[in-house]
């Protein structure tokens, strides 16, 4: 068994990620957490995460940026806000999961082969084109972009869906998309105006 | 009373009962609900890790549309509801996301104040029209049926609007206002899975066993819910449960389902047969 | 009002200071900029910066210059005048000048400690530094009045604070009433079994000094009372205190309880409040056998009598002193003293407010003071561990922190938790021989001997997992679980997520302000903390004093704080309120107000307006008259009459028209 060295120095450390973190919205409490783990006790998934919630939030103050951004636990939130409501120090746990998903899709290190990104993502471009979602399409792209195979052990749940009418195959969609994609892009062309002045 | 009401995709997919039942039971009241006008879909959680502001405005839109007349907005899906007013904190906490989000909708015509109160409609049941009133139209009371109440996450999270956050009681209200009996059981408001049991069953499928086992452990006969997520998870993958840990065959019902039969409206309108646990025996035996 | 004003050739001869306060005011105030500005302001002959006004080279450098210069008007610009405006009338006063020929400006907790933007914080330093020069030449020479200190103390709350603070003071020959709202003396200090790091029997400690104070001749006892007014001054106030009615006689009654045994309840069933509800008593009790006064007393709301009128009485007939009166009405007292010492404790953080731990709702979930209870030999199971449902428990979990350390809650540290846990963990273990799991988020043992019982309890092998424990449930993962209280927890240490099933949950309950902490407070003109306990005056260096001179704090009321600290600080207090006492008198601040008799035009509107009835109407001259002993410079009366007669020394128009327009220049 290869022995792996766990010494951190302070040159692996992003000292910018915590100062990031605490400036975007609902990650302003970041730095009064007193580690007592009440949210990991109250996390439904804890048991199932790479580093509990509470290692996640203290990696995030030290600025251990790629730890945490390729984690499975910010995947796994499922964004229940138990963990928020508990938390003595009121720290938006729940947001600060997602704000550490957007910045993971951001610099492309999420875990390739979980769907959970792929998911959003998917969701994403359904809302864009069609301005509503449809579950069936949304979940069937999903199993075929990445386990086809488990998309198999579906079919029985498909099946129960269209005996009872729960399931529909045409895309629902809005009437003026043209104006959603409006807005969209006008905060598109904002963001592109904003990153340009940051250059400058 | 005057509703508008907006549906957001599940309740048009999968929780097309809830719809159904929904709409059945509020126009049986006199309530008068209005679908909201070319609303589009919240953006759930999903779309929060994408991108935050746009899952603002995307929200944003469905309120500015709803801003136009002077009406409540019943949002019966929990992530709906939980993002709608989420979007209502975070544009009047946030003055600079609120200005991109604000001129945004104003490129496209949409003008957004954010003065609607968003409204679950378990909160309007229990509250604009009050379990005494409600009991007027019982006519059929679910005697015997042992309820156990599920509420899920997020109509009481991180916003208690309604309702106790530890300890949340209006569907245990509205259960014995239908002459069922509520068991009273610890996991409430755990979470239900959520969309894990789409896309990691190995561990949204132990959430959601969690719940039906203990329901079932502690007498219940059906599982009420008001979350089309959660009516789906505790509902859909009932099989799949079976075939990983042992078959639990509890029934899960919309609490407008439950109340809609005990006003005695038909089973038909209320989207009874679309479980696919059957409901049948459990109201039936009791 | 322009005629009034001083010509620039008549102006005194002003001397300015402004003090750096080593970096406090420097780093957020340029004071260079301060000192040149001032020195160019009319009047101004000397201006000066130094590091630390306050210091004695600072204060000899003021003395000095007076002389020197002539200086015939002073203006320090430093911190709060509540902090050292005394210090500097006193360095006017070595220099020959009369203090009141002062003025202080706060460009400390003004200025520098609430601004971020240096240079607005200069500039408002400045402004104000204007208006105190443009005010101070107004100012007039004036005179302390001395009023002398009535000897006798009143001592409120007869916890371990109180008790401590009265026989101090009462060994030391002043005259002490201690006030007790309870039946007994004691406070929560007669619940403890044993207290820590010492395990000596917290009865055994307190009971003594009980008796004490009950035989001590210069102490009167009032227990069943509550003070309900408060009127004068320091060295002279005057008290009012309820006294409730027992329905047996204090001076007859002997404790032998023989009326308990005879009363018509044969069975004890009404929840007894001393052990927490976990015991029952009967409508005629006493709440435990040392209680002091040993004295009997009836509960109105249970008892037979008082409920229906029909009870043949066996407990008075029982009596042969004939102790017995149900006729007994309230009583109301007052009391003439020149201190007071408040030491009203602490209220227990209720569990309810916590539902996630269960507590009312799993029997077996209990708070810290039922523990305490429950572990002690005169409790209501003789010491025994036992559950509600008679079983007795092999794991118990100690939950630390409920209701301290959480903004959903109480957000402050409450100080004895994590002793009072291990505390109850050993006596757990050594009368049960159960499991026992402390829960805590840090251990905070920083007392002497503390973190060697901590030691201690290590090795007894007790359970400590570092973690906030997140709920308790009856809800069963595993068939070990099954009938058991589980508790869900991170164990932080490990890194990952445990369920530890147990039969006893310890609520470690945090200890909050009182409920009436707020109507006492004013009641007796003091303040309170954002959190609710009574402030202190300085938190460092007048601990126990108040903002009000002449009442003094002690023990738990002003912050969670365990047995030592409370002692030493009700000493602390006694002994404040003997330095005041001792000295004989006080000086009264001369900021009172008076009549200018000619121009009064007895219309009465200032007499109803003034809080301290200071003011009363001469009916033969039909003039106001201002008792300046009662007045404390409020100024309603100054602002409210409408023909201007009456004046207040040092907020004379004069001196608040220049003060607002140096403002403004």
């Amino acid at each position: 068994m290869p022995l792996e060295q766990k010494v951190k120095y302070e040159g692996d450390c992003d000292p910018e990620f915590a100062k990031w973190v605490v400036g975007e919205i609902g990650g302003e409490n970041l730095r009064h957490c007193i580690q007592c783990g009440i949210c990991s006790a109250a996390c439904p998934l804890s048991l199932y995460m790479d580093y509990t919630p509470r290692r996640i939030i203290n990696l995030a103050r030290e600025g251990f940026r790629k730890e945490v951004l390729s984690s499975f636990t910010i995947w796994l939130c499922s964004s229940c806000y138990a963990c928020r409501v508990e938390c003595p120090k009121e720290i938006h746990i729940t947001d600060i999961m997602y704000l550490l998903k957007r910045r993971a899709i951001e610099e492309g290190v999420y875990p390739r082969s979980f769907p959970i990104p792929v998911l959003a993502r998917e969701f994403g471009r359904m809302i864009f084109m069609f301005g509503r979602v449809n579950e069936t399409l949304l979940v069937t792209d999903l199993f075929l972009r990445t386990n086809w195979f488990k998309f198999l052990g579906m079919i029985g749940l498909g099946l129960n869906l269209m005996r009872t009418g729960r399931m529909s195959f045409l895309p629902d969609t809005i009437k003026r998309r043209g104006e959603l994609r409006k807005v969209l892009e006008a905060l598109d062309a904002e963001e592109k105006k904003e990153k340009k002045e940051a250059l400058s | 009373m005057k509703y508008l009401y907006f549906p957001g995709c599940s309740l048009k997919g999968t929780g097309r009962a809830y719809e159904e039942s929904f709409l059945a039971v509020f126009k049986a009241l006199g309530l008068e609900v209005r679908e909201l006008e070319d609303w589009n879909c919240c953006g759930a959680t999903a779309y929060m890790s994408v991108d935050e502001t746009k899952s603002y405005a995307l929200a944003g839109r469905n309120l500015a549309i709803a801003e136009r007349e002077d009406l409540d907005v019943i949002a019966p899906c929990s992530a709906c509801y939980l993002v709608l007013n989420k979007t209502q904190h975070g544009l009047k906490d946030n003055p600079e996301l609120r200005r991109k989000v604000v001129n945004a909708l104003k490129s496209a015509g949409l003008d957004y104040k954010g003065k609607v109160r968003v409204r679950h409609p378990l909160d309007v049941l229990i509250n604009d029209v009050g379990v005494e009133k409600l009991a007027k139209f019982i006519k059929n009371p679910l005697k015997g049926l042992k309820i156990a109440p599920y509420y899920g996450c997020q109509v009481v999270r991180p916003y208690s609007t309604f309702d106790d956050q530890y300890n949340p009681v209006t569907m245990d209200k509205l259960i014995e206002a239908v002459g069922a009996e509520c068991v009273s059981w610890p996991l409430k408001t755990r979470c239900c899975g959520g969309s894990l049991t789409g896309t990691l069953p190995e561990v949204g499928l132990k959430l959601a066993y969690i719940l039906v086992k203990e329901a079932k452990k502690r007498g219940a006969a059906a599982v009420v819910t008001l979350c089309p997520l959660c009516q789906f998870n505790l509902d859909g993958y009932q099989d799949q449960i079976a075939r990983k840990f042992e078959r639990v065959d509890i029934p899960t019902l919309y609490f407008t389902q439950i109340l809609g039969l005990a006003m005695g409206l038909p089973e038909s309108e209320l989207g009874i047969k679309r479980g696919i646990i059957s409901a049948q025996a459990a109201l039936a035996g009791r | 009002m322009s005629e009034n004003k001083p010509k620039q050739e008549n102006l005194p001869r002003i001397g300015f200071y402004v003090c750096h306060c080593g970096s406090n005011i420097s780093s957020m105030v340029d004071v260079a900029a301060v000192q040149k500005y001032a020195a160019g302001l009319p009047g101004v002959v000397v201006s000066r910066d130094y590091k630390y006004m306050c210091s004695d080279p600072g204060q000899e450098m003021i003395a000095k210059d007076i002389k020197e210069h002539k200086l015939e008007r002073l203006v320090v610009s430093a911190c709060s005048p509540n902090l050292h405006e005394e210090t500097f009338r006193k360095a006017a006063a070595r220099g020959g000048l009369n203090p009141f020929y002062f003025q202080m400006v706060n460009i400390r907790e003004h200025v520098a400690w609430v601004h971020t933007d240096k240079k607005a914080a200069t500039e408002k330093a400045m402004q104000l530094v204007s208006a105190a020069i443009a005010r101070v030449a107004f100012h007039q020479a004036l005179d302390k009045k001395r009023v002398p200190v009535d000897p006798n103390v009143m001592v409120v709350g007869g916890g371990i604070a109180g008790i401590h603070a009265a026989l101090t003071l009462a060994n030391a020959g002043k005259k002490v009433t201690l006030v007790e709202r309870e039946a007994t003396i004691g406070g929560h200090m007669a619940l403890f079994d044993k207290t820590f790091p010492t395990l000596d029997c917290a009865a055994c400690i307190l009971t003594p000094k009980m008796s004490a104070v009950k035989a001590h001749p210069n102490i009167t006892l009032w227990t069943y009372s509550e003070v309900e007014k408060v009127e004068g001054y320091v060295g002279n106030y005057k008290v009012t205190v309820k006294r409730k009615p027992r329905y047996v006689k204090e001076d007859l009654c002997v404790g032998c309880m023989e009326c308990i045994d005879a009363c018509v309840f044969k069975e004890a069933k009404f929840a007894d409040k001393f052990n927490q509800g976990l015991g029952k008593r009967k409508p005629v009790y006493i709440d435990f056998p040392q209680a002091t006064p040993k004295v009997v007393l009836i509960d109105k709301d249970t008892c037979l009598h008082f409920k229906t009128g029909k009870c043949k009485q066996s407990c008075a007939t029982a009596c042969d002193r004939k102790a017995f009166d149900f006729n007994q009405k309230e009583e109301t007292k007052e009391l003439q003293v020149g201190a007071i010492v408040l030491a009203t404790g602490f209220k227990a953080f209720d569990p309810a407010r916590s539902p996630q731990y269960g507590y009312g709702r799993y029997p077996g979930v209990y708070t810290a003071l039922e523990i305490e209870r429950l572990v002690n030999a005169s409790g209501p199971t003789s010491g025994e561990i036992t559950l509600r449902d008679g079983k007795h428990p092999k794991a118990v979990g100690i939950i630390h922190c409920v209701g301290s350390r959480d903004a959903k809650t109480n957000k402050w540290c409450s100080r004895v938790c994590c002793m009072y846990s291990l505390k109850l963990a050993h006596l757990i273990k050594e009368h049960s021989g159960a499991e026992v799991y402390n829960f805590y988020i840090d251990m905070r043992a920083p007392g002497k001997a503390y973190e060697e019982f901590y030691d201690k309890l290590l090795g007894e092998g007790v359970h400590f997992i570092r973690g906030r424990v997140d709920e308790v449930t009856d809800w069963a993962m595993t068939p070990d679980e099954e009938g058991k209280l589980v508790l869900r927890v991170e164990d932080t240490l490990a890194g990952f997520v445990r369920r530890i099933p147990v039969d006893m949950v310890v609520l470690s309950t945090g200890l909050e302000p009182q409920a009436d902490a707020q109507e006492v407070r004013r009641r007796f003109n003091i303040g309170c903390g954002t959190e609710g306990f009574f402030q202190e005056r300085h938190p460092k260096l007048a601990p126990v004093n108040t903002f009000t001179d002449g009442i003094y704090i002690a023990g738990a009321c002003q912050a969670p704080r365990d047995i030592p600290d409370t002692v030493a600080q009700a000493g602390a207090a006694a002994a404040e309120a003997l330095a005041l006492i001792d000295a004989g008198f006080v000086e009264l601040e001369p900021n009172t107000s008076h009549v200018i008799e000619d121009e009064c035009c007895g219309c009465k509107s200032c007499v109803p307006l003034c809080p301290y009835s200071a003011i009363t109407f001469d009916e033969v001259k039909k003039k106001a008259v201002i008792n300046e002993v009662l007045c404390k410079g409020c100024g309603v009366c100054a602002a409210a009459c409408p023909s201007g007669s009456i004046v207040q020394n040092l907020f004379d128009d004069d001196e608040i028209f220049s003060e607002i327009r140096g403002i403004l220049k």
